[in-house]
């Protein structure tokens, strides 16, 4: 297997948040310590539910935002604060897809002018030809036609502006894919082509794939490793079969339980959650998940607990053992 | 006798581009105590059709059918007044998004106890108690507290329970549920869920879900229709749909799906869901059918037959297979 292209350790992003008049000021955590390394042909798959900080992680790493503590470290060299703006080349090697075709294309700018306008800024070298030229080799490798390059974003199909989306983050040569919900907008039917679409793009280009998802069986479908985040912390990490046929969390395996699987004959037991999640501006001390799990202890409400173990990680001070179903009685409860 | 009959609904649309069909002859009739779901893309019609029902729908629109019948009352026949009488009462709905189907500027106590009033004529302290119940009904922790509370003081899930509460405040005999989870996370999606199939076994209210997420179908519900470009495609019990679907639309859905992949491609549907302006004489699916052929694409088909889930379709699979196709080519 080929080497780590990008490695994180320990990433935080805090935002302060100013109080009004009759409150204090507050910290809200969106990211808090987070490590794992992204390798050219696999994917990592980051899942939670809102608020679990997993698009933070993605601005993070696509250095839209600069972690507050942490180290980013790409291809070997490590991130500072002011890297990007000493080398704008740094920028090209991670790029991003966004959730909402809709919003994420310009209105004015027909197609081939948003592919070449990476190129039109990172790479001045290029002549005005090949910038063309290769933005329509472009639209065809996204499975576009060429008729597309003079046409604006309303006139597509959610389906084939996220092709376009894909389409423009390709064309730097970036070796990183971010994928914030890159599906999650779409129809079923078009959701499998553009999964299709992002599985032949890997092969071809060995890129690496963070792929930010609420979407459980998409995720199996699709990733190599999982992160499994909750308000801010992993909780749950390693490779995929692993940590879905084997969680060791609570809350992964309480995740697992809640989604649906289109599968009628299978009825399965559902571990209901009690209450919702609090607010990051509130995390509650000790495991961010002790107030809903079945399991929680003293220890889990004033000790927080570490990712530990090798390949397969988890937060958890009292794991579940391969098998162990989780008692009907408290699970039950609402 | 059927709780809700419609026969032949269509609905168009008039946009400035002419007359826009949204829902093209399409058949509902739901029981007492059913629990079915209505499946299907964008566009298809799904929440028109239920919104017809409700009598929802703007000015633009114009509503047909042979038969819309409620609980033996014509909706169709019926005056204006009456007909609201019965909506919200009788049949109610609740919607996607709970943030935004509720009024910032009222309390929720307000907004539920408003149907207790219109509809049931009930006095202000049997309002009172009669919300608290239903707060208590759907799970509401402290409802007499909640019910002064502000839409914006509650979190997605709960929101989603106040909606609920208020679509059940009339005791109704048909609940319409649109995609009433989609914008909430899986375990809350999970806690909703339970608390709608309960409520539908507890009171013995007829239950239609509307949904795209065809985990949610296969989890919940008895009984499934699927809808494509206005059209019901589809119908049949949800075990039979998962393990036989006789559309190939419904089949290739259900290939689609990541879960139900077995290499790292997915099978895809090619093309992508007519527009407006797409103009189909034949079978609304045939441009992306792998099986069809001139007959699909110039003549519409008809409903193969109740064995069949009443496919629309001129060669409805059976295990995979088209059948009739050798007669005719």
């Amino acid at each position: 297997m080929s080497q780590p292209i990008l490695k994180a350790e320990g990433l935080k992003r805090h935002y302060e948040l100013k109080g009004g008049m009759f409150s204090s000021d507050a910290t809200v955590r969106a990211l808090d310590g987070a490590s794992f390394e992204l390798t050219p042909g696999r994917t990592l798959a980051v899942v939670g539910e809102s608020g679990c900080g997993k698009s933070t992680l993605a601005r993070v790493v696509t250095m839209i935002e600069p972690p507050t503590e942490g180290t980013l470290t790409i291809e070997g060299r490590k991130i500072e604060p002011d890297s990007v703006a000493k080398d704008p080349d740094l920028r090209a090697k991670v790029q991003i897809v966004f959730q909402d075709p809709y919003g994420s294309l310009n209105p004015r700018q027909t197609i081939g002018k948003t592919l070449m306008e990476p190129l039109k800024i990172n790479r001045p070298d290029v002549s005005a030809k090949e910038r063309e030229q290769r933005a329509r080799d472009m639209l065809q490798m996204v499975g576009l036609r060429p008729e597309h390059f003079e046409r604006y974003p309303h006139m597509f199909s959610g389906g084939q502006r996220q092709r376009v989306a894909v389409a423009r983050a390709l064309m730097l040569d970036p070796k990183i894919l971010v994928l914030d919900e890159p599906v999650s907008a779409l129809d079923l039917s078009i959701q499998s082509q553009i999964l299709n679409l992002l599985v032949e793009l890997q092969d071809r280009l060995d890129l690496a794939y963070l792929f930010v998802s609420h979407d459980l069986s998409v995720v199996r479908h699709f990733c190599d490793d999982l992160l499994v985040m909750y308000l801010g912390k992993p909780v749950e990490q390693g490779p995929k079969d692993e940590v879905f046929d084997a969680p060791r969390h609570p809350y992964t395996k309480a995740l697992l339980s809640a989604t649906p699987q289109a599968d009628p004959r299978r009825k399965r037991q559902r571990i209901k959650l009690q209450g919702e999640l609090p607010s990051p501006m509130n995390v509650p001390p000790g495991c961010p998940f002790n107030p809903r799990c079945w399991k929680a202890t003293e220890e889990c409400r004033t000790v927080v607990p570490q990712l530990e173990g090798g390949d397969h990680r988890f937060a958890c001070f009292h794991p579940l053992e391969p098998g162990e179903v989780p008692e009907p009685k408290t699970a039950e409860a609402v | 006798m059927a709780l809700l009959e419609i026969r032949n609904l269509s609905v168009d649309f008039k946009t400035a581009g002419g007359k826009f069909r949204a829902v093209d002859n399409v058949d509902v009739a739901v029981d007492k105590g059913d629990l079915m779901a209505i499946v299907g893309e964008s566009g298809s019609g799904k929440s028109v059709s239920m919104l017809a029902v409700m009598g929802l729908l703007p000015w633009t629109a114009t509503v047909t059918a042979d038969v819309m019948r409620f609980d033996g009352q014509d909706l169709l026949k019926m005056p204006a007044r009456k007909r609201r009488q019965i909506i919200g009462r009788d049949i109610s709905m609740i919607f996607q998004e709970p943030m935004s189907s509720l009024n910032p500027c009222f309390t929720v106590g307000f907004q539920i106890k408003e149907a207790l009033k219109s509809h049931l004529g009930l006095d202000r302290k049997q309002r009172h108690a009669r919300a608290i119940e239903l707060l208590e009904q759907v799970g509401i922790p402290a409802p007499e507290k909640r019910l002064s509370a502000f839409p914006h003081q509650l979190s997605g899930g709960m929101s989603q329970r106040m909606m609920i509460a208020m679509a059940l405040a009339c005791k109704p005999k048909l609940l319409i549920a649109d995609e009433p989870t989609t914008a909430l996370d899986v375990t809350i999606q999970a806690q909703i869920l339970e608390l709608l199939t309960d409520l539908q076994k507890n009171t013995g209210m007829a239950l239609i879900l509307i949904t795209h997420d065809m985990g949610v179908v296969a989890e919940t519900v008895d009984r499934v229709a699927v809808q494509y470009a206005g059209r019901r495609v589809e119908e049949q019990n949800v075990v039979d749909l998962f393990d036989d679907p006789h559309h190939p639309y419904t089949a290739a859905l259900l290939a689609a799906l990541p879960e139900r992949a077995h290499n790292r491609l997915l099978p895809t549907i090619k093309g992508v869901v007519p527009g407006q302006f797409d103009k189909i004489d034949g079978c609304v699916f045939a441009p992306r059918c792998q099986f069809a052929d001139a007959r699909c694409r110039a003549v519409p088909p008809k409903p193969a037959g109740k064995e069949l889930g009443d496919a629309l379709c001129h060669y409805p699979l059976i295990k995979g297979q088209p059948q009739n196709k050798e007669m005719s080519a």
